[in-house]
Formats: C-alpha cells, structure tokens, sequence
C-alpha cells in the first residue's frame, strides 16, 4: 500500500527514522491527509452535521465514571437516536466527546491510536497528564473546523495510577484545557447538568452513587435542553456509563445501567423535578 | 586512479550473506513455539529495557535477534506501517503476512543494495489466529526471504541444535507451561555436550500472544513472579490476570 514509493516495497524512509513516538507526528509529516484537521473547508461556509450533546463526568472514591445521552441532532432533527460518545481511551482513561459527531469520532480513533502507539513504541504508557496534553493538540489542530461550525469538545476523564485517583478534564473549543475537581459537564445540556450536580454531588461517593449521579445529571439535562436525549423505557435506549478504576476501564452492562435508570425514572414519576437538596 | 576489482555477483552476495549470518550468529537465540492458546516467545535477554520480543498490532508480534538498533528500527517501521494500515482501514485489515512482506521488500532491497551494508538481523513475524490452525509465525533473514514456519522456529545463536531440540520435543496442542518449558530447556542446552546451564527469570525475557484474552490486544508480557511460577511449573500461573484484564500491570504492554 502507501509502503511503496520507490516501486521496491520497501518501507520510505519516514517508517524507519527514530525519533518520535507520537503517530499525529508521524501522520503530519507522512499522510498529512489523514489528519482530521487536514482538510480545510472553503472560507466563510457552514456545514450542518449530526452533533453530539451532554457529556457528564464526577470523580468518586477510588476512581471516575464517565457517561453521555445517545442524542445527535442536526439543526431541529434528531439526527441519531443511539450514536455513542463515551469511548475508552486506553486501559485507564476515557474520552467522551460533544460537537459535531464525524469529527469527533475520527478524533477519538486517532487518540486512541496515539496512546496505543506511544504505549507500544515507548514500552510504556504516558502520564494522565501527557494523555490529556496529547488531546489539547489535536483539538487546537481543529480550531479552523471549530470557527466554521464543526467544534468539538470532549472530556477527558482517568484513573491517574501515580497519584490514586480519578481525575477530569474539561476542554474548551480552542484545547484550552482545566482540571476540575469533583465533577463536570460538556455539550448543550451542560448547565443543567452541572446545575443538578452541584446540588447532588458531596465527597466521598461510592461508585454505584456516583452513577446514579451522573445518569441524574443527564436526566436533567435531557428535561431542559432539547438536543440532550433522555433515556429512552420505549427503545431501551439509555445513557454509556463507563467507570475508570485501579482495575482499569469498564463500561457498565445494558443491565447495569437499566437497573440504575428505571430506578431514577420511577422516583420521578413521583418526584418529577428529582431529588431535593435541603434549603439550607 | 586504480582499476576496481571485478567481483562476481554470486561473490558478492555470498560475502554480504556470510557477513550477516556471522553478525546474527553472535547474538543470543529466540525462540518461539505455538502452544494450545497461542504462541508463545521466550527469548534470553538480561536486559529490562531493550527487549527482543514486542507488540505490533492487535494479533501481531515481533521477535528479533542481532543488531539492537537495526532491528529496533524496523520495529519501529513495523508499528507505523500496522497503525497506519489499521487507521487507512480497518484493524482486521493489518496482517502478519502483510507485514512480512514490507520487511521481506526492506531487508532485501538493503541486502542488494550496493551502497548500504546488510541488515545483520533475523526477525520473526508472528500472528496468532481465531484457532490453532491460524496461527501463523514468518521467519525473515537478512537477504529479504520469508520463511513460513509451522509449530516452532528458532533464531540467532546456536538455532540449528536448539531447532533440532526443538523438533524432537514440541507437540501440538501443549500448555503454556510445557511450552515454556520446552523452550527453556532448548535454550539452556550446551551445544557441545555439557550439562545444561540453568536460567532464571532474570535471564528471560517471556511474553504471548494469547486469543484468549478478551482484549483487542492479544500481547502479553509474561514478567516478574508470574514468570517464575510458570517456571517452576505452576499451572496456576496460566491464568493470572485473566479475571481483572484491566487491570494488568501498567508496563504490560
């Protein structure tokens, strides 16, 4: 295939130079083509494409959960009903991503590859740091996407083996990246999803209330904000939730997270606007 | 100026083909055995750091004997090439027969190549398949011929006498640990003879591609305290790590 430049067979020189660890480099100089942020779309138009919504991640005691909606819209359709957008990243961390879903798809691949690569060529795993930095650049790398419509914002959420938790990221649409602390929440449901776990989030969770939490968290945000889906009893639709642990990265089962959401709808029935946190 | 020596192509190729098998021979031997879950790598190595045995893609493992930064150059090449081929495609797309032949194209055209020395490397390419009958392990040499091997093949070192061994002691169908073994045992022979030398785990370097690990990635490393049980034989040691997958050591891969 793209080995053959010298009508040989032979490996092109770019295969056997040392130096580098990291794939985007090596796509850069080799296939820039391949690059998300290769192809640059002509000045001044918009695209409309399926975007993806609410992201939601919170830390918990011994680790991190991670979870979306199943929604992709496109202007006021509903363009998927069950696109998925918590994706693991490696064996330790996962990346969950809001914007414009072909993107971000293909952007999830290559940074999946990029860990895997560094992971396999290095013989070691990078840092969370250097995980989460290796995002920031590819997104940066599709800011002229971003300011034509086509942005894409992930979280990024990990166990950090040094220090022994669960750590998030949040990224703005320029790579700008900040750690939260405890919880946080991206896509067009976000500010009630950050709304509704700040009232429900304490320190010192355990796992299965940090899930309660979280799918809480997208039910609210599915409630207020049209573009976020909201769990679906008719299709057996229901949010990813995945957790990342000293054990490494699991994606809860169907039965795992219907047990949790029929829970939550059922409450509501009654309780329509959710738990309440006290007044004072 | 002086008039260059005529040298006959079949000369030439001769000398460059002792040159190589003269700097492979130096090394120390590789082997690697099918077993009834894959196949498995046993290479002596005292380093840590520098291995001889690594991951290339999901079914796809890399043994090499000879010139450190040689065949760690083509290592390299080789990752790019499988991630570059999953990535364009698809990851069933990338191949252990595919690969052979991009290195089977390198290391030949260097071989004939009049301006570069040869590669003073012998690589084993191998892919571990949905059943035994799959499994498919590539011998390379430095003049870019491919080799299908079936069962077990040795490189570097004393590989005849320890093939020999080899073939005498391998089934079809063994254990991780009676192929550990057998591979071991070849390994600690004294071709001339002598009683055989003992190895320790320190000595060894071990890993697997195992299609029963449910993970995309089939490669293991087999290191420290799991290593010396399967050593002394414990058929325990088979299964470690398999019920916590994720959880495997960090520096597994």
């Amino acid at each position: 295939m793209e080995a053959n430049t010298r009508g040989t067979g032979r490996l092109p020189a770019a295969f056997l130079t040392p130096g580098s660890s990291s794939f985007l480099d090596f796509l850069a100089e080799h296939k820039p083509e391949l690059l998300p942020g290769g192809r640059g779309l002509p000045e001044g138009s918009v695209v409309e494409a399926p975007h993806g919504t609410t992201i939601v991640a919170a830390v918990f005691d011994g680790g991190v959960v991670i979870a979306g909606d199943r929604r992709a819209t496109m202007g006021n359709v509903i363009a998927q009903r069950d696109i998925e957008k918590v994706f693991p990243a490696d064996e330790y961390s996962a990346v969950g991503i809001a914007g414009t879903a072909g993107l971000a798809v293909e952007m999830v691949r290559l940074f999946q590859l990029e860990l895997e690569h560094y992971e396999k060529i290095e013989g070691a795993t990078l840092s969370l740091e250097g995980k989460a930095n290796r995002l920031t650049t590819m997104i940066r790398g599709n800011l002229g996407m971003a300011m034509q419509g086509l942005a894409v914002v992930p979280i990024f959420a990990g166990y950090d083996l040094d220090r022994g938790r669960g750590r998030i990221f949040n990224y703005d649409v320029t790579g700008g990246r900040s750690e939260e602390r405890g919880f946080a929440a991206t896509g067009s449901g976000s500010v009630f999803a950050r709304g509704s776990m700040k009232k429900l989030y304490r320190d010192g969770l355990t796992a299965d209330q940090a899930v309660t939490l979280v799918v809480q968290a997208l039910y609210d945000a599915a409630d207020d904000d049209s573009a976020t889906g909201g769990p679906d009893l008719a299709r057996k639709i229901f949010p990813i939730v995945s957790l990342i642990t000293e054990d490494g990265f699991r994606r809860l089962t169907e039965a795992e997270v219907t047990e949790v959401v029929v829970a939550i709808t059922d409450e509501r029935l009654t309780h329509p606007n959710g738990p309440q946190a006290p007044l004072i | 100026m002086s008039t260059p020596f005529y040298v006959s192509p079949q000369q030439a190729m001769a000398d460059r083909a002792e040159y190589a098998r003269k700097g492979i021979a130096r090394g120390r031997s590789v082997v690697v055995l099918t077993y009834a879950e894959g196949i498995v790598f046993v290479a002596e190595n005292t380093s840590r750091a520098l291995h001889k045995v690594s991951e290339i893609y999901d079914k796809i493992a890399f043994a090499a004997v000879g010139r450190y930064n040689e065949f760690e150059n083509l290592r390299i090449g080789g990752v790019r090439y499988a991630d570059l081929r999953g990535y364009s495609y698809d990851r069933a797309d990338v191949t252990a027969r595919g690969l052979a032949n991009v290195y089977a194209q390198t290391l030949g055209t260097i071989f004939s190549s009049v301006g570069e020395k040869p590669y003073e490397v012998e690589l084993i390419v191998a892919e571990v398949g949905k059943t035994a009958d799959n499994d498919q392990i590539y011998r390379l040499t430095p003049d870019g011929s491919v080799v299908d091997e079936k069962n077990y093949v040795v490189v570097g070192g004393n590989a005849d006498s320890i093939g020999n061994y080899l073939g005498q002691r391998h089934r079809v169908g063994m254990s991780l640990t009676e192929a550990v073994k057998v591979a071991v045992d070849s390994l600690a022979r004294d071709p001339n003879g002598g009683s055989p030398r003992s190895l320790t785990p320190e000595q060894l370097e071990v890993a697997v591609l195992d299609r029963q690990r449910f993970q995309q990635r089939k490669f293991k490393r087999i290191l420290g305290n799991q290593l010396g049980r399967l050593l002394d034989g414990d058929q325990s040691a088979e299964a470690d790590d398999d019920e916590k997958p994720a959880a495997a050591t960090p520096s597994d891969e």
